[in-house]
């Protein structure tokens, strides 16, 4: 099967769900094209609304539509739904726990050339700050509907980001194990552990496969429940390697490497390395271009490794 | 003939005893929107502690969320909740009467406080009722000082793109906000063109405080198809005593023992021309 978007996961699920439940409402900010999302506004234009380029309306809206039952999917770039609108996700959502999926599309530096207004690379800082709200970053098509399948059954605020670009599978139709706020162990291995979310979790995978051929042999995490935070899960697989090592597509403040940190250094102190974006505008080239820069790929990870694991 | 009227007096004593109890409070507005939310609530709206989770009730957005002490008033008088606590414990430690709307209160729909927020969410639930073809109506109340931020119109676009003509605004136009006239801070005395401009129907309602001219123009907007209504209530910031009258200083202000003796007095003395 060939690669498929986590975006566009999204609006198979929701086209074929809201066949049958009819409180299901998409939203979108002049967004609908690059969310995938156009195959529900034209199936589906009476569970469809545009705000146009309007991304606090959008979440306003949102939070209106829930109150009176509806289950709104917002979808929107990353960058504009978690901090142009950020103040109507902490008060309209969160605060008033309506049930709002937040959808940050083309995360991260998922843009690109286009440069630091477009890349979103403070969305786990920004959103898990907000009390009541849920972070997900799933890592691949398969994870991604299985998370929608779940959002879609409870009724509390969540923010799930996907990146604009087709990923390489991690699971697979009859193997992938889904449970709500629990991470995946992917791997397991006694030298070091590799938490990961969203795209760089195939990476870390992958780098887990060349340490093994060099005699390291490594846990890999996919930690696409960045709040709730799996904290047992942390725990566990930090208990007993020589180190850890934090990958993500985000800021080096307040993402997954903060969050794994404090785990760690309250429960196995230990060396913990965050591998991240910079504090600062990234370079200019397409995401692949801006990970093997700042070494965020199966190359970067090995080497760190081998770097702290003598 | 006057109950209401009276009744918005009455309320007014109890949203200044919470402020006095509290030692806080937005009295200047929770003055002037006090005859809009009475009419709301006790002659407009279908809305009772019985009927709060129907999808019928007609729906409410406090934007103006500072005005808190008067929606407590107002709320609790329609038995969603005992007055007395509200008194006793607002603004308290451990209160859960805080000084913005919030939603673990009943009655209270969303939470708000931060200003700009309540026309989308407003526009949310009007377009729930469309979808679901309901035809109960959604009100939601915004300050004048509020409508210089952006979302207000953001809001306002989609409202009109939507024709949402079970939605209606009330702007409480009172005239002052912290820091002075709206006029001196950012003025917007061509309020009424500018929602013109964007679709809506603009009814306004020269005495703001009044709760037959309130009435007429709720009950008129009710009629207009194909658009929503905003009505523009020229209103009296601290409304209902000459202590604090169109004095801006009463924004934030919690009486002292003499103000509060003669602000009770004005009240009675006002209430007795109904």
């Amino acid at each position: 099967m060939a690669n498929i978007a986590n975006k566009k996961a999204i609006c198979d699920l929701l086209l074929e769900k809201a066949k049958t439940d009819k409180d299901i409402v998409v939203l979108c900010s002049d967004s609908r094209g690059s969310a995938s999302l156009a195959p529900f506004f034209e199936e589906f234009p009476q569970q469809s609304v545009e705000t146009g380029i309007a991304e606090q309306d959008l979440v306003g809206i949102s939070a209106g539509l829930a109150k009176c039952g509806k289950k709104p999917f917002a979808a929107s770039p990353a960058s504009f739904i978690t901090t142009r609108s950020y103040e109507q996700c902490k008060v309209d959502v969160a605060y008033s726990n309506t049930n709002v999926t937040l959808i940050g599309i083309s995360g991260g530096v998922s843009y690109g050339a286009l440069g630091m207004s477009h890349h979103s690379a403070q969305d786990i800082a920004a959103m898990a700050a907000i009390p009541g709200m849920r972070v997900y970053f799933p890592s691949d098509h398969f994870q991604t509907t299985k998370l929608m399948e779940a959002l879609l059954k409870d009724e509390k605020p969540s923010y799930v980001r996907v990146g604009r670009n087709a990923v390489p599978e991690i699971y697979s139709e009859d193997n992938c194990t889904f449970e709500i706020d629990k991470a995946n162990i992917l791997s397991e291995g006694k030298d070091v552990a590799i938490i990961a979310c969203g795209e760089m979790v195939y990476e870390a995978l992958e780098a887990a496969k060349a340490l093994k051929e060099e005699g390291i042999l490594a846990t890999v995490v996919d930690m696409y429940c960045l709040k709730p935070l799996d904290e047992d899960t942390i725990i566990k697989v930090t208990k007993d390697v020589k180190a850890v090592i934090t990958i993500e597509e985000h800021s080096p403040y307040g993402g997954l490497g903060s969050m794994v940190s404090q785990v760690v250094g309250e429960n196995n102190p230990k060396l913990v390395v965050n591998m991240s974006l910079p504090d600062a505008p990234v370079i200019t080239g397409t995401s692949s271009e801006v990970f093997d820069y700042y070494g965020l790929n199966k190359e970067g990870i090995v080497k760190k490794v081998k770097e702290i694991i003598k | 003939m006057g109950e209401l009227e009276k009744l918005a007096y009455d309320l007014r004593k109890d949203t200044v005893d919470m402020i006095v109890s509290g030692k806080a409070g937005h009295i200047g507005g929770d003055m002037s929107v006090m005859e809009i939310l009475v009419e709301l609530y006790f002659d407009q709206m279908n809305i009772s502690p019985e009927n709060k989770d129907d999808p019928n009730r007609d729906l409410f957005v406090l934007s103006k969320g500072h005005s808190v002490e008067s929606y407590y008033s107002v709320l609790a008088k329609k038995g969603f909740f005992d007055i007395k606590e509200a008194i006793d414990t607002f603004s308290k430690f451990g209160s859960k009467y805080i000084g913005h709307p919030n939603n673990k209160i009943p009655g209270i729909e969303m939470n708000s406080g931060s200003l700009g927020h309540g026309l989308p969410v407003g526009v949310g639930m009007a377009l729930a009722s469309k979808m679901d073809n309901r035809k109960n109506r959604v009100y939601v109340v915004m300050g004048d000082g509020e409508l210089a931020e952006g979302s207000v119109w953001e809001g306002a676009m989609s409202a009109s793109q939507y024709k949402l003509d079970n939605l209606c605004a009330v702007v409480d136009r009172n005239r002052l906000q912290i820091s002075g006239t709206t006029e001196e801070v950012m003025g917007q005395d061509d309020l009424h063109d500018r929602f013109r401009s964007f679709g809506w129907n603009v009814i306004d309602v020269e005495d703001g405080n009044s709760i037959e001219q309130l009435k007429m123009a709720f009950d008129k907007a009710k009629s207009v198809v194909g658009k929503p209504t905003v009505l523009i209530a020229n209103t009296v910031k601290g409304k209902g005593s000459s202590v604090m009258e169109n004095n801006v200083s009463w924004h934030h202000h919690v009486p002292t023992e003499e103000e509060y003796s003669q602000i009770i007095k004005d009240f009675q003395i006002r209430k007795e021309v109904f």
